[in-house]
């Protein structure tokens, strides 16, 4: 159902039957360490170079959430995947063999939002009884495409966040699948707010935080508005990776619009690393960071029945090198899923 | 939210995010680069005197001191420790030679997966590649102007 100017609301709201996450080694010995379900002993996972090894990691996230759904690559209609590598590559070489129905998507580190918000509006719809939405990043190839090659030395801002490797994948299946085999389920998706692009004309690529910031102050904004709701009807409202100097931003830019989000707030960049001993700067970034951490965490606590709501919003910066060498602002986009507890 | 954001929205937005970006302390910084630097230097200097109390000439011991101290740099990349070294140094660690050894060392390992040709021969001065190409062009101005001095004898 049409909600408002950007945002759905599922009349049959969509479950997130299953999920999955896997990580590297330095999120591993992270405050959320102990909750991922897969940790890796070495950041190639295996491969022999750093895109395989981003590869690998959604090979085995959709692995291991379609083993813990208890259903086969078949049963899965649709795919929704992304990265952060050119022309998505990591998607791409890791699912092929899956011979799943595939839509490739980008949305920076927002991907994730956007993969869920695709993927629930086809299973509300009917078109799909099971849809997996999967992404990733991976801190060594993340590097490789953007910055630097990694033994190259270099002082990183205090701005600059730190790419989270690890990939989550996310089997959301229909209501009527769930209600008729009464099955365990996560969570539910019961509305989403799809960004637009917002640019206020900053330039500094290692100061995504700050660039993400209005974007994702417009989308939460706008699915306030849409939903005709305020702050408090959320437990958490949380974003994907703005990390410190996103959140400083974030929270005075809502301000200014009269709307006070500092007690909701929550920033899974900010949740992934420990900041003081673990060198990460402003937080953790990346397609893998909002995906894992709400697999994780997040979902956990609405499963614990800890928060009966939340506003998932991943953000992306729609930076490449190129555009960066050209001169170019960096423009970036939000996407809010609505999560609830069942 | 309005539909557009004006100008004047988008500069204050860019000023505010200026006074809230953390920076590094530029003393701190600026006392940690010359530490660094100074050692690497200090380290040139022993190599240099070294060769020359072999008995070397001081021209070919000055050539053996940049050789050695590239080779460090390079095995230093090799096995990861440069760029701990630069991170605490910054300048201090990438301004002598040895930071420009990093910067060829550092994209021929990252790069030899995609091959000898378009992966290593390709990229390996993807960062030392400006340095090299403005270095030459510049020596070659200050060349020509010497030139011309010397044909008009003004130098």
């Amino acid at each position: 159902m049409i909600q408002g100017k950007q945002s759905i609301t599922f009349e049959q709201a969509p479950y997130i039957l299953e999920s999955a996450s896997i990580v590297g080694t330095k999120e591993g010995e992270g405050p959320l360490g102990k909750l991922f379900d897969m940790i890796g002993e070495e950041d190639h996972f295996g491969a022999d170079n750093w895109e395989d090894a981003e590869s690998s990691l959604q090979k085995d996230a959709v692995f291991l959430a379609m083993k813990k759904a208890n259903l086969a690559a078949t049963d899965i209609r649709y795919l929704f995947a992304g990265d952060l590598l050119g022309q998505s590559i990591a998607s791409s070489f890791g699912l092929m063999n899956y011979q799943i129905p595939m839509f490739g998507l980008y949305g920076a580190c927002s991907t994730c939002g956007e993969s869920l918000g695709l993927g629930a509006m086809t299973v509300a719809s009917g078109h799909a009884t099971h849809v997996l939405c999967v992404t990733s990043s991976h801190f060594a190839s993340a590097e490789k495409e953007f910055r630097f090659p990694l033994e190259y030395g270099n002082q990183r801002p205090l701005s600059a966040s730190w790419t989270v490797t690890g990939s989550g994948a996310f089997v959301v299946s229909s209501a009527d699948y769930v209600e008729a085999q009464k099955k365990h389920v996560r969570a539910k998706i019961t509305g989403i707010t799809t960004g637009k692009i917002v640019d206020y004309g900053l330039k500094d690529s290692m100061n995504m935080g700050a660039c993400m910031a209005p974007a994702a102050a417009d989308t939460i904004y706008q699915n306030l508005c849409d939903f005709t709701r305020k702050p408090e009807s959320y437990d958490k409202i949380i974003t994907g990776d703005l990390g410190y100097v996103g959140q400083t931003a974030l929270l005075d830019l809502l301000e200014e619009k009269g709307v006070d989000i500092s007690r909701q707030h929550m920033d899974c960049g900010i949740e992934m690393f420990d900041q003081d001993s673990q060198d990460t700067h402003a937080g953790g970034s990346g397609c893998g960071c909002a995906a894992t951490v709400l697999s994780a965490y997040l979902l956990k606590q609405l499963e614990e029945g800890n928060w009966k709501r939340i506003l998932f919003v991943p953000t992306g910066a729609l930076l490449s090198k190129t555009s960066f060498n050209e001169g170019q602002t960096v423009p970036c986009i939000a996407h809010g899923v609505v999560i609830e507890s069942v | 939210m309005k539909e557009k954001v004006t100008e004047q929205e988008k500069k204050a937005y860019q000023k505010y995010v200026k006074q809230v970006t953390p920076t590094h302390s530029l003393p701190v910084e600026m006392t940690k680069a010359f530490l660094v630097g100074g050692v690497i230097c200090v380290i040139g200097q022993g190599i240099t005197n070294y060769c020359v109390n072999l008995g070397i000439e001081k021209e070919t011991a000055g050539s053996w001191c940049s050789l050695i101290l590239v080779l460090a740099a390079v095995l230093l990349t090799g096995l990861n420790i440069y760029p701990k070294i630069t991170k605490f140094g910054g300048a201090g660690a990438l301004v002598p030679i040895t930071g420009f050894a990093n910067s060829v060392a550092a994209p021929a390992i990252e790069f030899k997966k995609e091959g000898q040709i378009f992966g290593v021969g390709c990229k390996i001065f993807t960062i030392a590649g400006p340095v090299i190409l403005y270095g030459i062009f510049t020596s070659w101005v200050l060349g020509m102007i010497y030139w011309i001095g010397k044909y008009f004898g003004w130098l």
